[in-house]
């Protein structure tokens, strides 16, 4: 088992995450039906499909190349809120990855928390919001907490998976204060977050093929 | 599913081919999937920029044209458009004077538009202010909201600012009379049915025969609460009250009244509810200057109407009253 992420595991972790939001596009448009406007998941899937189009005509010699282009597809090609959220997720995560072709678990967690930082900056949104960032926040301290216990690469991304999705869930009881769902205040109640929905299956896809 | 549609996908892309092909006046760039007035850039000109989810038409291409928007940018259904369509319309419609992008309040929208402007600064150096419209009375406006939703006073502000512009005023004061409007406006609409986004087949939520929803935006998202269906002469109480507890009239001051249709509801229900709008503000002393009916701010096919209130000046009025020639509004030329 690598300890590192490398140029094809990340290739292939971006891969994941696009046959993950394939496989739940229904249930994501199915959720931001209840309390958005019903369009997360062919949103998301139409951004992922134009990530691995890029992905296949592209060079990308290094981990950031990668990311970015990941970054740019879907700032250029999802549009609402989660284009620029998760493209500014992926454009932090390939600055803090930097021009190499492996990527040590410390820094991979580093990176992680700055596009965890990027998505705040972008979006303005705080833990309890009932948004992405109740799905990411909880992985990304899983993932610094599992390292620093020791934990391998792969480990420690299972346990921040098992974070993300248990953030995932923890949504549904809250009232929605970000986004279209915000306007439905206490009717929001009831509802599992669209956006900490795929964030999670971003973190399944990495606990799958990372490590 | 009944819709007038060939793919699903291909709804935005091919309503922009019609659009070219029954305006000539206009230009549309079909990759980036804007539509400019045929004569931009106008040269000393603040130039204005709108753009948002499809599936409200006419808004915004509809109100490309002189006297109006200089380009709109069209998204995906009820989807924000993306950083890079802004900056196309940015660059091209830049006449030297400055560029006023017109977002509506939505957490996407503003996140594109906000990218945008900052790579408009970066790359080429254009002076953008940006004007956020929020004017849905039916959200309320605090810590634990998104804040209030755009709606039908963009349609009046776009009219009203691109007035503005045309006669060559300097772009802050352009950006000042736009804030100026949306300050001054109030809306609040409400939906006797759902609508449905072709991609995803089936309506965004269900209502009963005889239920309907108040307080929704223009996204077929649900509103504030569902109840009983009930007579035009209750509904427009319930959309006008709220407004007028919120935007305190004077008794004489000046207002633009528009009762809008959200996309399924016939023009003569919209002037019946015009009357009992009217009769309203009547009985609120509060008097009618202009007005505007018909479907200007639309989601899709859902029946429903909205009633927006802009407290006017004697400026913001002659603005409204100067030459506009778009696809949808279209007096003076």
């Amino acid at each position: 088992m690598s300890e590192t992420a490398t140029l094809s595991g990340l290739n292939a972790w971006v891969r994941e995450f696009a046959a993950l939001v394939d496989e739940h596009k229904e249930e994501l448009t199915r959720l931001d039906s209840a309390i958005g406007d019903g369009d997360h998941g062919i949103n998301m899937e139409r951004g992922m499909a134009a990530v691995l189009a890029a992905l296949d005509g592209a060079e990308t010699p290094s981990s950031a190349a990668l990311l970015k282009n990941v970054g740019m597809t879907l700032v250029s090609a999802v549009g609402g809120a989660s284009g620029p959220l998760y493209g500014t997720f992926f454009l932090r995560l390939a600055s803090a990855c930097g021009e190499v072709t492996e990527v040590d678990a410390d820094t991979f967690a580093k990176a992680v928390r700055a596009g965890l930082d990027g998505i705040v900056a972008r979006g303005k949104a705080e833990s309890g919001d009932k948004t992405m960032y109740d799905a990411l926040a909880p992985a990304a301290d899983a993932l610094d907490e599992a390292l620093a216990g020791g934990s391998s690469l792969r480990a420690a991304l299972e346990a921040a998976a098992d974070a993300a999705e248990a953030g995932r869930d923890a949504t549904s009881p809250m009232p929605a204060r970000k986004g279209r769902a915000s306007y439905l205040g206490e009717r929001s109640v009831g509802h599992q977050d669209p956006g900490a929905t795929s964030a999670a299956l971003l973190f399944r896809a990495a606990a799958s093929v990372l490590g | 599913m009944k819709k007038l549609i060939n793919e699903p996908a291909d709804v935005v892309s091919e309503a922009l081919l019609g659009i070219e092909a029954a305006h000539p006046e206009l230009k549309i760039d079909h990759a980036s999937k804007v539509i400019y007035r045929g004569d931009a850039p106008v040269s000393g000109k603040v130039a204005l920029i709108s753009g948002g989810g499809s599936g409200h038409e006419p808004l915004h291409g509809g109100f490309v044209g002189p006297g109006m928007l200089d380009a709109a940018c069209a998204g995906e259904m009820f989807t924000s458009p993306v950083p890079e369509q802004m900056l196309t319309a940015t660059k091209a419609v830049d006449g030297g004077a400055g560029v006023v992008h017109i977002v509506k309040n939505y957490t996407g929208d503003v996140m594109n538009f906000e990218m945008a402007a900052e790579l408009a600064a970066a790359e080429a150096g254009i002076d953008v202010v940006s004007v956020v419209t929020d004017d849905d009375v039916a959200v309320q406006d605090s810590l634990y909201t998104a804040g209030r939703r755009g709606v039908g006073v963009t349609v009046i502000l776009e009219k009203i600012v691109g007035a503005a512009a045309e006669q060559g005023r300097p772009l802050a004061e352009v950006a000042d009379i736009a804030k100026l409007v949306n300050a001054n406006g109030r809306s609040m609409g409400m939906a006797l049915t759902s609508c449905t986004v072709p991609a995803a087949g089936k309506p965004t939520f269900e209502l009963a025969e005889d239920e309907m929803e108040i307080g929704i935006g223009i996204h077929g998202e649900p509103g504030r609460r569902r109840v009983p269906l009930a007579p035009a002469k209750e509904i427009a109480e319930m959309l006008v009250e709220p407004i007028l507890s919120d935007l305190p009239f004077t008794s004489g001051d000046p207002v633009i009244a528009f009762v809008n249709g959200m996309g399924g509801t016939p023009l003569i229900e919209l002037y019946l509810m015009y009357n009992e709008v009217a009769r309203i503000l009547g009985g609120h002393g509060v008097g009618i200057a202009r007005s505007l009916v018909g479907p200007y701010i639309t989601s899709l096919e859902m029946a429903g109407c909205s009633v927006t209130l802009v407290k006017a000046t004697d400026d913001l009025l002659a603005l409204w009253d100067a030459p506009v020639n778009t696809p949808a509004l279209r007096w003076g030329v």
